[in-house]
């Protein structure tokens, strides 16, 4: 047994694209899906800006008995999954229901079906409000979901780290590979943009007030002031490799090092922890720093932690030691889903052997990063997909080709 | 190589009836029960009115003004419960490297009474739905993203190893102690300060379990209204609360002469791929996480000598649990003393399974398996030694406590003494 | 005033609105005595459906007019019995 977890199928839902192919057309040639909010009216928010997932009609996709009872997240969770399940060439029914488990990661849940039913409950009565919120809202709605779609019994699970949590379930997925279940759907899809899940996230602080597409958010960039928000992510199909090469699937890459730190305490003045969730990473994978051909960054775009994200990275790789890049810059950050749908542009990037470009930044040179701003033909047989949370998180993953 | 294992080395409960391990003891080992009419809001106007509140200061245990305002309730509980089990384990977070120092929080249900509060504010109860963010709170992003629990308890206790919060419903507080065990034997920490918090008594919650009647009407008498395993039973009571313990790899417990609670001997967690509300009534899944648990804590059935049951009192669930022990234990699920301290303490959703863990723990350590408070009327389809309302003294030496939530997810741990034998 | 009269369209409706229609049924055709299982509504569907009808129609039903193989026909005549009631039984 090699012990080895692999990727085997991908389901996106990106703001710059509906699908692995829409998605990975735009994400190798530039092309970005930031938009004024259209899912509700933003004249009044200082924020306006926003990666909207494009074209998605969930009643296209998903029987009219899940439609009252599941929010904008969970709907396009179970359709990413039925996609990744596709392209793995995964048939549930097929499998023994105790071999296949279901791991995501959420940030705030079914923000916009719980605005839904506090409206319900404070405009009208507590009586108005669904049978559903009891579970529509909830972090743990999308794992329970996929596995009821999916007839999925194994080990399943939910985390919730802000941002890093994405590749925690990732993470999470691999541990219950190795402890013996062949099949773990991962990743993450989030979205909260409504009303409500806007006005939480511009108390954060961290939100671009830009009213210019391409000036919003520009990570490791002098004019960084903010991020925009956006939503999707996506979901991925994780196997062992005894069960991958069984079925003969078609293997993107294999989930290869991890390594999650929690910053120190904010007055305590120690450095952060990315680098050591790097270096943790690189060491779970038996990997040098030289090895890793690009680094698909967190990318903040708040200059403190620009210069923390660039001063790790510098300590691990070098000056201008390793390509790095952050095609987040086309999509906005997607809290849990940002780390899969990173990770989905990884290995993406490992088939096509390109990387794709930091859109609209032009790099603080202090920072010295090989920032990669145009799409560059390379090839990747290694990439660093990182991540982080409000409040501390440090997520890094190590995936390689096969 | 040795496997590496892991053990409870420090505990704290706030759980209603009682701030603090003993309070909490004395109130289920003696079988009294502290579920009583809602005191936190008016709520007249709903179908359950009954609860388990915990009578909570967080002045008094120590939080700033600051730190309460920035903390929901549910993260206030969890700090103070982490700063208690750090005490009781006598452990000195000061010596051991803080990247070898992990932090989970399991939480169904995250910020809810905050978000109850604060979205009554931005939308002028009710009459905006394009909500007016100048009424926002400044800390309302914590809110929004519940990972702010687990990190406040990393900056309380200074630690800086893998940290996250695990949402999996009702069976949250089985599942982070489940993966905070997992980080450990797996070597990516040396200690973890795990467990879950839970505050969902608010409208929004009432509202929601009302329109789906899983929460008892019966309002007329709160002091009995959570009756898990009774033939009258007719839901669960909503509570609140938190446990956390500190966890440690065995060794390292050895070698600074720790109390050891229990070992974290065995856990899994399957999903029923069902229903999210549902349960069919073979309890099949449920009954796979403990063959799969008792498995990797390498016991027979016939070591566990109590069940800590989930036993919410719905209707369903009772039943389903009943089916799901005989299916994993055999004949032994009729021999070994089973209950359900939801009886006294109530059902607080993510956070129960760190406190029934609590309870199976402290059974351990006191010889005393605590009951089920209200069972008066046996229900024939609930034909099992649930130990009605007084507490049994017995050498319990390996416990089984097990969860089962919405999403479909059935957990089960197995907690038992380091040095038993293993087969 | 006149009494309201709650029909098989009016049930459709809210069955739509509060809980879908399984695409492999035809809510259209003859349902009124078909089981809500046999429709593909299960527990929740159902207090969800009633909980809307109860708000919309002013009426209170019990547990047992939804379990227990109730069909549409079966839940149609329990709100109209409500309905034509006098208020002050209901």
């Amino acid at each position: 047994m090699t012990g080895k977890t692999v990727v085997t199928g991908l389901g996106v839902a990106s703001p710059n694209g509906l699908g692995t192919a829409d998605f990975w057309d735009n994400t190798r040639s530039g092309k970005s899906g930031i938009g004024l909010v259209t899912r509700f009216d933003p004249t009044n928010y200082p924020a306006r800006l926003a990666g909207e997932v494009p074209g998605f009609t969930a009643e296209d996709h998903l029987p009219g008995r899940l439609l009252p009872q599941t929010d904008r997240m969970t709907r396009l969770a179970l359709a990413a999954a039925d996609w990744a399940l596709e392209d793995a060439g995964v048939r549930p029914a097929e499998i023994p229901a105790f071999d296949m488990g279901v791991v995501t990661a959420s940030s705030s849940g079914g923000f916009e079906f719980g605005q839904g039913e506090l409206q319900a409950l404070w405009s009208q009565g507590s009586q108005y409000v669904s049978a559903y919120q009891s579970f529509a809202w909830f972090y743990a709605v999308n794992s329970g979901q996929i596995s009821i779609r999916n007839g999925m019994k194994g080990p399943s699970s939910v985390v919730v780290s802000d941002q890093a949590g994405g590749l925690d379930a990732v993470a999470q997925a691999r541990r219950q590979i190795r402890r013996g279940t062949p099949l773990v759907v991962s990743g993450a899809i989030d979205a909260s943009i409504c009303p409500w899940g806007w006005v939480a996230q511009l108390a954060g602080g961290r939100l671009s007030t830009s009213e210019c597409v391409d000036r919003a958010y520009l990570p490791f960039d002098a004019a960084a002031a903010g991020h925009v928000p956006g939503e999707g992510g996506a979901i991925v199909v994780l196997e062992s490799e005894e069960s991958a090469v069984v079925r003969g699937a078609h293997v993107y890459g294999e989930i290869a090092g991890y390594g999650a730190t929690f910053d120190p305490r904010p007055d305590s003045g120690r450095e952060p922890g990315l680098r050591r969730a790097v270096e943790l990473a690189l060491a779970d994978a038996g990997v040098e720093p030289g090895e890793v051909d690009v680094v698909f960054a967190d990318a903040a775009a708040v200059p403190e932690l620009d210069r923390a994200e660039a001063a790790a990275l510098r300590a691990v790789f070098g000056p201008r030691g390793v390509a790095v890049t952050a095609p987040k810059t086309m999509t906005g950050r997607l809290y849990s889903g940002a780390g899969p749908l990173d990770l989905a542009a990884a290995l993406l990037s490992m088939d096509a052997g390109v990387i794709p470009p930091t859109v609209n930044v032009e790099p603080v040179p202090g920072y010295d990063l090989d920032l990669v701003v145009e799409q560059r033909s390379t090839p990747v047989h290694c990439a660093l997909v990182l991540a982080r949370g409000e409040g501390g998180f440090n997520s890094a993953l190590l995936v390689r080709s096969v | 190589m040795t496997a590496r294992r892991v053990v409870i080395t420090g505990i704290e409960v706030l759980a209603p009836g009682g701030v603090g391990v003993d309070a909490f003891w004395d109130l289920i080992s003696n079988g009294r029960t502290a579920t009583r009419g809602i005191t936190f809001f008016d709520a007249s106007t709903f179908r359950s009115r009954v609860a388990a509140e915990i009578d909570f200061d967080p002045e008094e245990h120590g939080l700033s003004p600051q730190e309460i305002r920035r903390m929901d309730r549910a993260a206030q509980l969890a700090v103070t419960a982490a700063r208690g089990a750090v005490r009781d384990s006598g452990i000195e977070l000061a010596d051991t490297d803080p990247y070898r120092v992990g932090v989970t929080v399991g939480s169904a249900v995250g910020a809810t009474m905050s978000l109850d509060q604060e979205y009554r504010v931005v939308s002028d109860s009710g009459r905006l739905s394009l909500v007016d963010h100048t009424y926002a709170v400044p800390h309302l992003y914590n809110f929004l993203v519940p990972s702010s629990f687990s990190a406040e308890v990393a900056w309380a206790v200074d630690a800086q190893g893998p940290n996250t919060v695990v949402s999996t419903g009702c069976t949250s507080g089985i599942d982070s102690v489940g993966y905070a065990a997992d980080l450990i034997r797996e070597g990516s920490a040396d200690v973890m300060i795990a467990g879950s918090s839970d505050a969902p008594i608010s409208p929004i919650t009432l509202a929601c379990f009302d329109a789906i009647k899983a929460t008892t009407p019966r309002d007329d008498d709160p002091a009995t209204a959570s009756r898990p395993f009774d033939g009258t039973r007719n839901g669960f009571v909503l509570g609140e609360g938190t446990a956390v313990f500190v966890m440690e790899e065995l060794e390292r417990a050895r070698a600074r002469g720790a109390h050891i609670y229990a070992e974290v001997a065995g856990y899994a967690s399957r999903s029923n791929a069902y229903h999210m509300t549902g349960l069919r009534p073979d309890g099949a899944e449920m009954a796979e996480a403990i063959r799969v648990a008792l498995d990797e804590a390498r016991m027979n059935p016939e070591q566990i000598d109590y069940i800590n049951a989930h036993g919410s009192g719905t209707k369903q669930n009772d039943r389903h649990e009943t089916s799901a022990f005989k299916r994993s234990l055999g004949r032994h699920a009729y021999e070994t003393p089973v209950s359900s301290i939801k009886s006294m303490v109530g059902h607080s959703l993510g956070a129960i399974g760190s406190i029934e863990i609590a309870a199976s723990v402290l059974a351990m350590r006191h010889s005393v398996v605590p009951p089920t408070a209200n069972l008066h009327t046996p229900d024939p389809e609930c034909d099992l030694d649930y130990v009605p309302l007084t507490a049994r003294e017995q050498r319990t030496d390996a416990v089984l406590t097990v969860g089962s939530g919405f999403g479909g997810f059935q957990s089960a741990m197995v907690l038992a003494r380091p040095e038993r034998t293993v087969t | 005033m006149e009494t309201r009269h709650f029909t098989l369209d009016d049930l459709r409706r809210i069955l739509l609105e509060g809980a879908g229609a399984d695409d492999a049924v035809d809510l259209d055709g003859e349902i009124l005595d078909l089981g809500f299982d046999e429709l593909g509504y299960e527990s929740l569907a159902l207090l969800e459906t009633s909980s809307r009808i109860e708000r919309e129609y002013g009426v209170s039903l019990d547990d047992e007019e939804l379990t227990d193989g109730a069909t549409p026909r079966r839940l149609i005549d329990a709100v109209n019995d409500r309905l034509s009631a006098p208020a002050d039984s209901v």
